[in-house]
């Protein structure tokens, strides 16, 4: 499988690609943002790069979300979502723990503090994880989420995305972010989308819808792929 | 080289508000080993997360790590050395876990024994670390990463027990902001 282009750069782009702290268009960061300057530990002194175990058992079923809830599946698109994740060095990650979670084909989330009025599917109920195979490969089979209203200002709605939370070989390779589809109208207005320093940046999130992936008659493919830090690279605070 | 080709790690994104759709049915993680399967001592972490105007967090998921205070205590099936817990209403979460191990870095300098930390909330845009000692340990003194930091801050490192186990505050911002560490 050929790696996505989007997902090789130069030295010099590492410096600006992450997003900072804080980001006052995107309001919660206000409060939680820490102010001070991080204390940078020195490799020898960081235990962090060691192994980390005690993953939870992955069940067969749990990365169809669409076959979670006996006696019916969710309405909404059929989706696959399928990439590889791979390490600075351009390695395949084996083994990572892939988990993910995302709002209704309505883009109501099954949560009791979401109170966006969409309805609620007794079929889904949107969460999945898997392992990647020897070659770094994950798959999911989902519906397409929805976009939905947040508060976080005038007529403020979430791009529809689906969240990925990334554990590798150590906590250095600790990630979560989110999946965003192509060409979608509220990137321009989203504030965690343009929290990210610059649009080449922001199309690192963007899936690609991919006719390869795509099963005929049964669902569209997006493929996504993922690039989690290397053992002795450059700390996130330092990209931003 | 400035300009050599390479993979540049994937962009942060906040966890968002519902993270418990995807988390919440993990509640065995917040237990790393139990009196029945650990031989070192168990610990109970309690932690809370604060705001910058000191209101408690209560959609933040908190990871810890550690390392195994032995052999005896290596990670299995039973014993594991990386634990997760969502905050509740008033900021807390709890972890049962054992003492973790002292060390010797590479260049002889004593570590003292402390939990890595790791959290994610609605409003960080990426996750931060932290790392907890605790109160009363006589290597703190000459721990080189206690040492990095300024002496008016060291306090918000070190975790206090309270009888019942050891309790750890993280503020996010303010006079007293804990300290986080660039890995």
């Amino acid at each position: 499988m050929k790696i996505d282009d989007r997902v090789i750069l130069t030295d010099a782009d590492v410096h600006k690609s992450q997003p900072p702290l804080l980001y006052p268009p995107y309001r919660s960061t206000v409060l939680r943002a820490p102010a001070q300057p991080q204390i940078r530990v020195p490799e020898a002194y960081s235990d962090l790069t060691q192994p980390v175990y005690g993953h939870m058992a992955i069940g067969p079923g749990d990365a169809d979300l669409t076959r979670q809830c006996p006696g019916g599946e969710p309405q909404g698109e059929r989706i696959i979502v399928s990439g590889r994740l791979l390490d600075e060095d351009g390695r395949p990650v084996r083994n990572a723990l892939i988990e993910v979670w995302q709002a209704n084909a309505a883009g109501r989330y099954r949560h009791s503090r979401d109170a966006h009025p969409a309805p609620l599917d007794p079929y889904f109920i949107g969460a999945g994880r898997c392992e990647t195979d020897a070659e770094g490969r994950y798959r999911f089979v989902s519906i397409k989420p929805g976009a939905y209203p947040w508060r976080n200002h005038e007529n403020a709605w979430r791009p529809a995305h689906i969240h990925f939370s990334i554990f590798g070989q150590s906590f250095l390779t600790r990630l979560v972010t989110q999946m965003y589809f192509p060409s979608d109208p509220l990137f321009p207005y989203d504030p965690m989308m343009q929290s990210l320093p610059d649009d080449r940046v922001r199309q690192r999130l963007i899936s690609t819808f991919d006719l390869g992936l795509t099963e005929p008659e049964w669902a569209l493919g997006y493929r996504f792929d993922i690039v989690v830090r290397g053992p002795h690279s450059t700390p996130f605070e330092e990209r931003a | 080289m400035a300009d050599e080709k390479r993979l540049v790690a994937s962009p942060s994104q906040t966890i968002g508000p519902f993270l418990h759709v995807g988390f919440e049915s993990q509640v065995e993680l917040k237990t790393l080993g139990s009196a029945a399967t650990i031989k070192s001592a168990p610990l109970h972490l309690r932690i809370q997360v604060l705001d910058g105007v000191g209101a408690p967090i209560d959609d933040a998921l908190v990871e810890i790590w550690q390392t195994a205070p032995g052999e005896s205590d290596a990670p299995s099936a039973a014993v594991r050395n990386w634990g997760r817990c969502p905050t509740d209403t008033y900021g807390w979460c709890a972890f049962d876990t054992f003492t973790p191990a002292s060390g010797v870095a590479e260049d002889g300098c004593r570590i003292a024994a402390h939990i890595n930390i790791c959290v994610f909330a609605r409003g960080l845009l990426r996750h931060v670390f932290t790392r907890c000692y605790f109160a009363g340990d006589a290597a703190l003194a000459g721990d080189p990463v206690l040492g990095l930091v300024p002496p008016t801050r060291r306090d918000t490192l070190v975790a206090r027990s309270d009888g019942a186990g050891w309790t750890f505050q993280i503020r996010m911002q303010g006079a007293d902001e804990t300290v986080f560490f660039d890995l």
